[in-house]
């Protein structure tokens, strides 16, 4: 597949004046994935696991077909350890809490880092107020990076449970994940990685990284809203308590007494967002085709063409300097408020997101409300990156900014 | 609707060098305001004579272009006021920005509501109409004395 006309399989970008540079908030959605949802409700939709006919039957063969897919996607050990979740947001609600009611008491840390998305925080919070439990922050450098040591420096023998990004959504740093892991597993520490932005540009591999729980957003990954996955290692599945009760995740019910289906059904009460875990295959395809290595590669490129463009630029300023940089280029301007430069920029079809990002924590350690975020996907070009520039200038040159 | 009719000339001086931009000696009433969306945080000041008249307006906090030079604009006109003059002109601009094609009040002058007009670009700017909005929702909050911060999300 040719990257240079990638753009031609997302039907959005048929509006020429588009640039959408808000890929870390929302990616947009390639055509095959688009006519799996058509296709499936307009065909062959049915509920899946509840009945004997043929439509059924079916749509439950696709629907596994996926768990399938994403077993191998991200070289997990069994599809069982594969939970379709409504988002990413429900994944890590669904440890905190059940891994919260089994192992948090009172005192008990949780260690996070200051550069995590509320989504890696708020659940988190819960738990300090149900069970009296600590959240600690491993600090950020002054690159907008956590490292191995900033995560050891916080962790105590109370510590129960370490849970951090993958992969910055403000200032792209790449997080040492793989070293973390193999810290806390040093000390019996269970690890959940916050995979959002991780999965949908780097390659993953469970069995390598060894990680306890990772959680994917699919509307980043190319693929539609409304679905998440929870990547688990099958013994936490076994071991931690049902999470949502409902249909579909029960073996047998009696007045008195319930027991619970086998993974991954145990977690995967309610109709579940059939068309979409359907569709979704199409994403992994959609990105297999193209091959992670050529991905990275492209991004990579991006990412170097737009940090020099940017520098380049007077009174721009890059948030964070990692050296593991993923597809994202946060900057502000001296003199210009993010949303001012949002709104001009959207004048020229240039998409970006400005705001805190939902990382309010890091934004109060940088001394700033706000940021303007650049993110990349697939289909961005160096043009893109020139619009982006090009647009920046039109800011300064309203603000009279030199 | 070109960028420029919402970042007038006006809008940039008042956004790049906001009047009243300080916290007024004595005051008597205040309100915090906040936009969570993106972070603009106002708190307003006033001190009213005994006859509610508004000796003096001011107020604290950081945002984009459009909410600094509303609440310096907004700041500008309103002292002076008397106290229900005051509430008339809030609502008048809160319409205007909600639907109203001009201004009304009686109480602002022509150069004051030509002023306040430069502010209607954002109509066009749904995602930016709190903006505008945020210090004079506060400066409400801050004349009724609710103690509750102004969230923008919370507007009707």
């Amino acid at each position: 597949m040719n990257l240079l006309n990638i753009k031609k399989e997302f039907p959005i970008f048929n509006n020429k004046n588009l640039v959408y540079l808000d890929s870390a908030n929302s990616s947009q959605k390639p055509q095959s994935v688009i006519n799996r949802i058509n296709d499936f409700y307009s065909n062959e939709f049915s509920n899946v696991g509840r009945s004997v006919h043929a439509l059924s039957v079916a749509a439950t063969n696709n629907y596994e077909n996926t768990r399938v897919s994403v077993q191998k996607y991200i070289n997990a050990n069994s599809k069982d350890e594969i939970v379709f979740t409504k988002g990413a947001t429900e994944a890590i609600n669904l440890v905190a809490n059940t891994f919260g009611q089994k192992y948090i008491n009172e005192g008990d840390e949780i260690l996070l880092t200051e550069l995590e998305h509320h989504s890696n925080y708020i659940p988190w919070h819960y738990l300090r107020n149900l069970k009296g439990a600590k959240v600690e922050f491993a600090e950020v450098n002054d690159d907008g990076e956590v490292s191995v040591e900033s995560i050891e420096k916080k962790i105590t023998p109370k510590t129960k449970i370490i849970s951090v990004t993958h992969l910055s959504n403000v200032t792209g740093a790449i997080l040492p994940i793989k070293e973390i892991t193999e810290l806390a597993h040093s000390k019996g520490i269970p690890v959940l990685i916050d995979g959002c932005q991780g999965a949908p540009h780097l390659k993953l591999d469970m069995q390598d990284l060894d990680c306890d729980f990772y959680t994917i957003s699919c509307h980043k990954m190319y693929g539609p809203t409304g679905l998440g996955i929870l990547y688990a290692k099958k013994k936490w599945l076994e071991e931690l308590p049902p999470y949502q009760g409902g249909g579909g995740m029960i073996k047998e019910v009696k007045k008195d007494s319930v027991s619970y289906g086998d993974l991954p059904s145990k977690y995967e009460a309610g109709t579940m967002a059939t068309a979409q875990v359907v569709a979704f295959d199409q994403s992994i395809k959609f990105l297999e085709k193209i091959g992670m290595s050529n991905v990275i590669k492209h991004e990579k490129e991006l990412m170097d063409y737009g940090q020099e463009i940017l520098k380049k630029n007077n009174s721009v300023k890059l948030v964070g300097n990692p050296k593991r940089r993923g597809a994202v280029l946060s900057f502000t301007i001296e003199g210009i408020h993010p949303h001012d430069i949002a709104t001009i920029l959207d004048e020229d079809g240039v998409a970006i997101r400005a705001g805190h990002h939902c990382c309010q924590i890091f934004h109060e350690t940088l001394g700033i409300p706000a940021t303007a975020r650049a993110s990349l996907g697939i289909y961005n070009t160096k043009e893109d990156i020139d619009r982006l520039n090009s647009s920046i200038n039109k800011c300064k040159k309203i603000f009279n900014l030199k | 609707m070109n960028i420029k009719e919402l970042y007038q000339e006006i809008i940039l001086e008042h956004g790049k060098n906001p009047r009243n931009l300080r916290k007024t000696d004595n005051f008597n009433k205040d309100a915090k305001g906040y936009n969570p969306l993106c972070g603009d945080s106002v708190h307003v000041y006033l001190k009213l004579d005994k006859k509610n008249k508004v000796e003096d307006i001011s107020f604290e906090g950081s945002g984009c272009a459009i909410s600094m030079a509303s609440a310096s604009i907004m700041t500008d006109l309103i002292k002076g006021k008397e106290g229900n003059e005051v509430k008339e002109i809030i609502n008048d601009f809160l319409e205007m920005i909600k639907v109203n094609p001009e201004l009304k009040s009686k109480n602002l002058k022509d150069d004051e509501k030509t002023k306040l007009m430069c502010l209607s670009g954002v109509k066009q700017y749904p995602m930016r109409v709190k903006c505008a909005t945020l210090s004079w929702h506060t400066l409400i909050s801050a004349i009724e004395d609710k103690k509750e911060e102004i969230n923008t999300e919370k507007f009707d």
